[in-house]
């Protein structure tokens, strides 16, 4: 039987905020264990949880960018249940009303129409700490629990099982990824779990219109895993009920270093939350004006710049994907053309050589040396024909490490293109005296070493001959 | 309505509670009555009235994203049972 999987996803994204959701407490990654607590977080008696006003403000960014509706008046949940990692027995949630739903997202697949995936809600919600089990030997056969995390604002992101297909979900995750990191409510370092995925994974028969049993794939932190884990997953799913099986209703871990999913039995008892709503937090009123004043001050969003980048610049559309990657890298190209640079040249430059030298030092592009400017003004020596595309190379090298004008590059160290035919003529006449044996058997026909007669011309040149001229020359020298 | 045994047990099991068998008993009759009690609620008309999530007439309490000096590390653990370390230690949690 043919079977069609069904996938929807629950993303959290932890908020870059300062300070704790309700709490003063820092919110720094990697200080020493139980260093940022307070009665609050610690779930001490007698301790009043009170609500970042920052928290809020990124939830309804996040929502205006997902295409959601904010929710009027929306309240806090307790989510009853007891882990060593939850100090007060509950976590403060949002249950009913969460302050954004009904949201979407377009996602579009290369070389397919573009596809919307429903949002059904966000909700603001504090993370829980974090178990240690292995790293510590002084803990022998217990588990360490530090603290630190509990009470660290997120936001969770629901969608629809609107996915089909891990190739799906994985340019959903992506493009939500993009979005909160572009917004700046989230640093989206997966790594180190600000932005965490667990997928919501069944299979029916292909035609059918009733969901099958769904597992809960918990702890998938890279695109790599969330594509494993789901493949991994449909194919258990299949062969299960192909050998006569039914899929159970289970959460399942995944396991990274064998691409498996296995069942969590310490999730085994039935989920009963018994949510109420948190009496220590008031009721959230967000106003028309709130909403508004957080709409007029968004920034241009990655598919819209995507789009302008497509329509405008006549950008491929993945080239236009890669570029607003990041809103800095967005930037980084819109301030090269404010500088006159043309859009595909520089995208080029920026996709390939910058792209790849910030990769090998490890530099981020805010931080890239050669600065738009400096970019632009290198590729109009390229257009105005003073260097060679092959020369650039080295000038850019040296931009790099120097920061310097191009232009002062090019005079210092004599790199300016050789355009003058006399000049080149003589290099021509040179190389094909020296190479006569190869000039003659290219004459009896060996088409072939037409390109080893560039090559010698521009060794010999240094690189600076013009490439054009060096063509056109050694063919009407050759053929002549 | 109508509590069973079985009912005070899924509760006690969600409250982490051991309760003997006279205890169970003892409960369920109780907690019926209260939940009967309750139950004569639902005869009152509530149309059009909006179901309060909470006791105080109040909206909107916020604190600004500042950070606040925390407990040092030995004052957090202070209470801890078992304490290895700068973690609180608790018996090994599998997955």
């Amino acid at each position: 039987m043919k079977y069609q999987p069904v996938i929807g996803l629950e993303v959290h994204v932890q908020l870059k905020t300062d300070s704790k959701i309700f709490c003063g407490c820092s919110t720094q990654f990697g200080a020493e264990p139980n260093s940022q607590t307070c009665p609050v977080c610690l779930g001490l008696p007698g301790a009043l949880p009170v609500l970042n006003k920052k928290v809020v403000e990124f939830a309804i960014k996040a929502g205006l960018s997902t295409n959601c509706s904010i929710t009027p008046r929306s309240i806090f949940a307790r989510k009853n249940y007891f882990y060593p990692d939850l100090p007060k027995g509950y976590q403060i949630s949002q249950f009913e009303d969460p302050i954004c739903q009904h949201g979407w997202l377009d996602i579009t697949l290369e070389g397919q129409e573009s596809k919307r995936i429903g949002i059904t809600r966000i909700h603001m919600e504090e993370d829980a700490g974090k178990l240690v089990h292995a790293d510590v030997s002084a803990l022998e056969d217990g588990s360490g629990v530090d603290l630190n995390r509990a009470c660290t604002p997120l936001l969770e992101v629901v969608s629809e099982p609107d996915l089909r297909t891990s190739d799906e979900a994985v340019s959903y995750l992506k493009q939500l990824h993009r979005i909160v990191t572009w917004l700046g409510i989230c640093d989206g370092n997966m790594e180190e779990g600000s932005f965490r995925c667990d997928a919501n994974v069944s299979v029916m028969p292909v035609g059918s219109e009733t969901l099958g049993t769904r597992a809960e794939i918990k702890n998938v932190n890279s695109f790599k895993f969330v594509r494993q884990a789901i493949e991994y997953e449909i194919q258990r799913q299949i062969d299960l009920i192909d050998d006569g099986g039914t899929v159970v209703q289970e959460t399942r871990l995944f396991d990274p270093n064998s691409g498996t999913t296995r069942s969590m039995r310490s999730k085994e008892e039935a989920h009963d939350y018994r949510y109420f709503p948190d009496p220590d937090l008031v009721p959230l009123v967000i106003g028309d004006e709130w909403v508004e004043r957080v709409r007029r001050e968004l920034p241009e969003l990655p598919e819209q710049r995507q789009q302008r980048f497509i329509n405008l610049l006549g950008l491929p559309l993945y080239d236009a994907g890669v570029l607003t990657a990041s809103r800095a890298l967005a930037d980084y190209f819109e301030a090269a053309i404010a500088a006159g640079g043309t859009a595909k040249a520089l995208g080029n430059w920026i996709m390939g050589e910058i792209t790849r030298t910030l990769n090998d030092t490890g530099t981020t592009i805010e931080m890239c040396p050669v600065t738009p400017v400096r970019l632009a003004e290198m590729l109009k020596l390229i257009d105005n024909g003073t260097i060679s595309g092959k020369i650039a190379k080295t000038v850019f090298d040296e931009m790099w490490k120097s920061g310097k004008k191009p232009l002062l590059i090019v005079e210092e160290q004599g790199l300016v293109q050789v355009s003058d035919i006399g000049a080149i003529e003589a290099v021509i006449d040179e190389v094909l005296t020296r190479e006569s044996g190869q000039v003659a058997e290219y004459r009896s026909g060996k088409d072939k070493l037409f390109g080893f007669f560039v090559g010698q011309v521009m060794k010999a040149s240094k690189g600076k001959a013009n490439p054009a001229l060096v063509n056109e020359l050694l063919l009407s020298k050759l053929n002549g | 309505m109508n509590i069973t045994v079985a009912d005070v047990e899924h509760v006690a099991r969600l409250a982490r509670l051991e309760l003997d068998p006279d205890e169970k008993s003892l409960f369920a009759g109780q907690m019926d009555a209260i939940l009967g009690y309750v139950e004569k609620l639902k005869g009152v008309n509530t149309d059009g009235i909006v179901p309060t999530s909470h006791a105080v007439p109040m909206e909107n309490a916020f604190r600004e994203d500042l950070t606040r000096p925390s407990f040092s590390i030995d004052k957090a653990l202070a209470n801890a049972p078992d304490r290895v370390e700068s973690f609180f230690r608790v018996p090994k949690v599998i997955e």
